[in-house]
């Protein structure tokens, strides 16, 4: 049916978004490539040279740039544990009859709509604090020295911050999930004498996988880039203790104006998050075949 | 006896299910409640019953001008998403009625787009922003955030067209309707809710998002993730204006999140999970 004229049309239709992302996606990494061989200081701009691959080696012998690098994955995979975990039990609970699911499910959603300043600055403030927050109070009730939770916990403390962002984010998406399992299989299954964790493990679990992959892909991709609450809460420190690839690379390249060596952070933080990406499509790949 | 013990577990789980939602919730309820106390009151210790002032609205107006950068949130969320939908929805909707061989790689690649890390073009972002003199500007930033959702926009329109049976066309075609007649008698008035949809979700991201907003602005352009960010250096007593400034920041956003959350599921998943 598709005539010359309908398909020189489509192809017109779909002309701008390709331009725009084309340019979008090679413009700029081409220049991060460019600056990562050239050494590039922003206070002494007329002064560029090429400089080889001493950026990445400035950068790969830097003590902060393991720590960075370790700080990102501790935060990805503590956030993944929780949330998946985490999402996995309250989609299960969620899926239960009871009085006022509505009210619930807007209560546990919540979170993810929230900025990652307020987020970030709400926990650190008025939960975390050492002396004003929640946790403190509750200490003290219990007669118990309140802990400053990101002078002692950095890393740990963003964790939970972090995590309580994305819990409704995979609660959402299990449950959802697992409301399209088949009703009458459950069924046939508890008839069979099968218990909850018989039937949890043998046909809810297999019947989540792909919901299970798709979270931590999606998320991983995120967590990657968690910024925001670095910046209100620790700003990376104490030391290095809390940061991360991101937050290295801002600091690197706007608080110590080293395009260069920021640039080669950059390339490191792509090769990264395409090891993920990799996978992630390969997974939303499949589902367009069906 | 089966229906007292159903109503008895119905019981059980309505009790566990409100204590975890109570405390999952409790950070955003305790900010609210707190924005209604003074000051002393906020940082007197625990307390759910706050003494009902406004002035800590009052103040976050009067002393930081929260007005300026909640526009700037409304006029860069709804502008970048009306500028993506005005680039997506034609090209979501020829790939979606007319593929060819090669709309899943053209679709895959635009995906693989939206995995850039934002860390890895700062620099070169930060400095061609800086020679356009688009820093702290509301063009650039509308830009930018269109940019980054545009391959979300896409994937998600491009879910609900392909949900429009190919049929209704036909029939169209049959009875004589022109290629335009079509698109605007038949099409649009079925691919409506999955626009509304669509816009509903990206104006949350574009709400949201706490990256780019908060680093290419200082004060002209600076919507209120930037605002909020700037509470982080406290000086005096600011529990209550925090909490206030927070609430309003959130309150829009979480209502429309409210509505959204089916849409929620696809938009971000794209369409994996439906």
């Amino acid at each position: 049916m598709a005539t010359q004229n309908t398909r020189a049309l489509a192809r017109l239709m779909v002309a701008p978004s390709v331009g725009l992302l084309l340019i979008w996606m090679i413009v700029p990494l081409a220049m991060t490539l460019w600056f990562s061989f050239q050494n590039y200081n922003l206070l002494n701009p007329a002064n560029v040279s090429f400089a080889g691959l001493f950026n990445y080696q400035y950068f790969y012998t830097d003590p902060a740039f393991f720590q960075s690098i370790w700080n990102t994955l501790v935060i990805v995979v503590g956030v993944l544990l929780i949330t998946v975990i985490g999402g996995i039990a309250i989609a299960l609970l969620l899926d239960q009859p009871m009085l006022g699911q509505g009210i619930v499910r807007i209560m546990i959603i919540s979170p993810f709509f929230v900025m990652p300043p307020v987020a970030a600055l709400v926990w650190k403030n008025m939960i975390m604090h050492p002396g004003y927050g929640v946790f403190a109070d509750m200490s003290r009730a219990l007669g118990l020295q309140p802990i400053d939770w990101f002078a002692q916990y950095p890393l740990f403390s963003i964790i939970i911050i972090v995590a309580w962002q994305w819990l409704p984010f995979a609660t959402l998406i299990l449950l959802t999930a697992l409301q399209s399992l088949d009703g009458e299989q459950k069924e046939a299954a508890e008839m069979d004498g099968a218990n909850f964790v018989n039937r949890f493990i043998y046909l809810t679990l297999p019947h989540l996988a792909r919901s299970i992959t798709v979270v931590i892909l999606i998320q991983t991709i995120f967590l990657l880039g968690v910024y925001a609450e670095i910046l209100v809460t620790t700003n990376g420190g104490p030391g290095y203790a809390s940061t991360n690839l991101p937050f290295l690379i801002y600091r690197t390249a706007l608080l110590g104006y080293d395009v260069g060596g920021a640039s080669a952070g950059g390339i490191i933080a792509v090769i990264l998050a395409n090891i993920v990406a990799f996978f992630l499509m390969r997974a939303v790949g499949k589902n367009l075949d069906r | 006896m089966a229906r007292a013990v159903s109503t008895r577990r119905t019981a059980a789980f309505t009790i566990a299910a409100w204590i975890v939602a109570l405390i999952i919730f409790f950070p955003i309820l305790y900010t609210i409640i707190t924005s209604f106390k003074s000051e002393t009151e906020a940082i007197q210790g625990f307390s759910l019953i706050p003494s009902g002032t406004v002035e800590s609205y009052v103040e976050v107006q009067t002393q930081k001008d929260y007005f300026k950068p909640f526009m700037n949130s409304v006029i860069l969320s709804v502008g970048s998403t009306l500028l993506a939908l005005l680039i997506s929805v034609p090209a979501a909707w020829s790939m979606a009625f007319s593929p060819t061989k090669k709309t899943k790689d053209v679709l895959m690649w635009m995906l693989s787009t939206k995995m850039m890390p934002a860390v890895a073009v700062l620099v070169p972002i930060y400095l061609i922003f800086r020679d356009f003199g688009l820093l702290d500007s509301r063009l650039g930033l509308t830009f930018m955030l269109t940019m980054i959702n545009l391959p979300i926009v896409i994937w998600m329109l491009y879910t609900y067209f392909r949900e429009i049976p190919g049929e209704i066309l036909e029939a169209a075609r049959m009875d004589g309707a022109s290629l335009w007649g079509e698109i605007i008698y038949v099409l649009t008035p079925m691919a409506v809710p999955g626009i509304a949809s669509t816009m509903l979700l990206n104006i949350i991201l574009a709400w949201n998002e706490a990256f780019w907003t908060i680093r290419l602005t200082t004060t002209n352009a600076a919507p209120l993730t930037a605002f909020i960010a700037s509470f982080s250096s406290p000086q005096g007593l600011f529990w209550a204006k925090l909490s206030a400034a927070s609430t309003l920041a959130i309150a829009p956003i979480l209502i429309m999140g409210w509505f959204s959350q089916k849409q929620l599921v696809r938009g971000l998943t794209f369409g994996a999970v439906k």
